[in-house]
């Protein structure tokens, strides 16, 4: 994955306004985009996803301009071939987690009806069986536990075959013992899938985990953009980074 | 005592059967006006503080909630009339005449009914999590499938409520389908107006017979639709 963004955005929120003005280069099959909350990273990735629209700027994903303002290049959402995981899930709620699974693996009339192709159901089913949640595919997504909830949204993102992961502070809502577990297990699933990931977050033991090019946040600007090793092995100097910053920012 | 109950029967069956014809196309016909302009009102839109004059909108939409009947029905004669600008286009290009018509009748009611879908709809639409919507829209699906797929199945419980109070208010309508319908016995004449001509009349039988229908007729739809939504209620 090769990323190169630069994008602006002013959000107004009665007299209150907030200024992004966001630029860094990224390659490598993992970002990290770590700082406060409010600083603007959750922005950033919807920015890259197409849910919101920068005021000005570039977004350059693996070489395709996602958004340019220069040449007016705006492509919507669903063409963009990213997979999101939110931080709250955003599982459909009138669904099956095979349904969910399979949601955007047929468009049109067959998605309305809920129907999939021999070819999307065996997805939905291999995908199922890769994080083991195949008992519960008819099951309702309120009947989930945190940790079963996460595996589906991870899932349903992934079975498109996106070009990239964003993931939105996905272990902020579980536990501890379960973060540790799921923050393994959702590496190593992407890296099964050959799916690079973009990580936003605010607690440096993601960082630690994920490793690869890290950019600091802070109050809607990037400070730096530093490249480790993938995974645990830059993670560990990655974390000593982002703490060191951190103490630096409040000392 | 067999006998008279039948004589009373059959000729209210007409009124019946009109009332239900009437009031059913009112509420297909406003439950799709209503819910497209309820969903295009609770969409935030582009600058993010909805379509221009949203509200106006809002209150233009309500409207026919707050004016009396006899002046939606005026308003309606002005646009559909002979000489009205939608109604002398529509003779002149199909030949048709929504006056004193049943269709007439039926166009009335649904402008009656269709505020208490559209409030319905688009209270329930603004209560659709927007983050369900973009992670449909991240999934690939288009703004149609967003709709069908996510948005409308989520705001269905609203806006079914909704759709039952506007077939409540259809099969009551009585002043603006007077205005533009009239109250042709077997052509335009429903429950209400019957009932009135009845008493109008000094039919007294009639009209005691007429009212029990209709309640009866309200208390089985009533019935109807709380099991229909009894039903909707996950466990």
């Amino acid at each position: 994955m090769a990323l190169r963004l630069d994008i602006k955005k002013t959000l107004r929120c009665g007299s209150r306004t907030f200024d992004l003005d966001a630029a860094f280069v990224a390659e490598g099959r993992s970002i990290v985009l770590f700082g406060p909350s409010g600083s603007g990273k959750t922005l950033t990735l919807r920015a890259l996803a197409g849910l919101i629209t920068p005021d000005a700027g570039r977004i350059e994903l693996d070489g395709r301009a996602l958004f340019d303002s220069a040449i007016g290049v705006d492509m919507p959402a669903r063409k963009r071939g990213v997979g999101l995981v939110f931080q709250d899930y955003a599982l459909f709620p009138h669904l099956s987690v095979a349904q969910n699974v399979g949601f955007g693996l047929g468009h049109g009339l067959p998605g309305l009806l809920g129907r999939l192709d021999a070819a999307g159901r065996a997805r939905v089913a291999e995908l199922l069986d890769l994080a083991g949640l195949t008992g519960l595919a008819e099951a309702r997504t309120d009947r989930l536990s945190g940790g079963q909830r996460q595996r589906v949204a991870l899932l349903r993102a992934l079975a498109r075959r996106p070009q990239a992961l964003l993931l939105d502070e996905p272990f902020s809502a579980l536990d501890p013992l379960l973060r540790l577990r799921m923050r393994r297990e959702v590496r190593a699933t992407c890296h099964e899938l050959g799916t690079p990931t973009v990580l936003i977050t605010h607690d440096p033991e993601d960082v630690a985990a994920f490793g690869g090019t890290v950019v600091l946040y802070d109050e809607g600007r990037v400070r730096r953009a530093v490249t480790f090793a993938d995974g645990p092995e830059g993670g560990a100097l990655a974390r000593a980074l982002v703490l060191a910053e951190r103490f630096s920012a409040y000392g | 005592m067999h006998n008279s109950l039948l004589e009373l029967l059959v000729p209210a069956l007409v009124p019946l059967g009109l009332t239900l014809k009437v009031a059913l196309s009112a509420t297909l016909g406003a439950f799709v006006s209503g819910v497209g302009a309820g969903f295009a009102l609770s969409r935030p839109g582009l600058s993010g503080r909805g379509l221009p004059g949203r509200e106006l909108l809002d209150a233009l939409c309500t409207l026919p909630l707050v004016l009396p009947p006899t002046v939606i029905g005026y308003y309606l004669l002005v646009l559909f009339g002979r000489r009205g600008l939608l109604g002398q286009w529509l003779l002149e290009t199909f030949g048709l005449s929504l006056i004193f018509t049943w269709q007439g009748a039926a166009l009335a009611a649904s402008v009656v009914a269709f505020p208490l879908v559209c409030k319905a709809a688009r209270t329930a639409f603004e209560g659709v999590d927007t983050n369900l919507e973009h992670a449909a829209r991240s999934l690939g699906a288009g703004e149609i499938s967003v709709f069908l797929r996510v948005s409308l199945p989520l705001a269905w419980r609203g806006v079914l409520a909704g759709t039952m109070l506007a077939l409540a208010r259809a099969m009551g309508e009585f002043g603006a389908t007077l205005m533009i319908a009239g109250s042709l016995p077997g052509r335009t004449q429903t429950l209400s107006l019957a009932v009135y001509e009845a008493v109008q009349a000094g039919r007294d039988t009639d009209a005691a017979f007429l009212v029990a229908l209709t309640s009866l007729v309200c208390v089985a739809l009533l019935l109807a639709s709380g099991r229909l939504f009894t039903s909707r209620t996950p466990t």
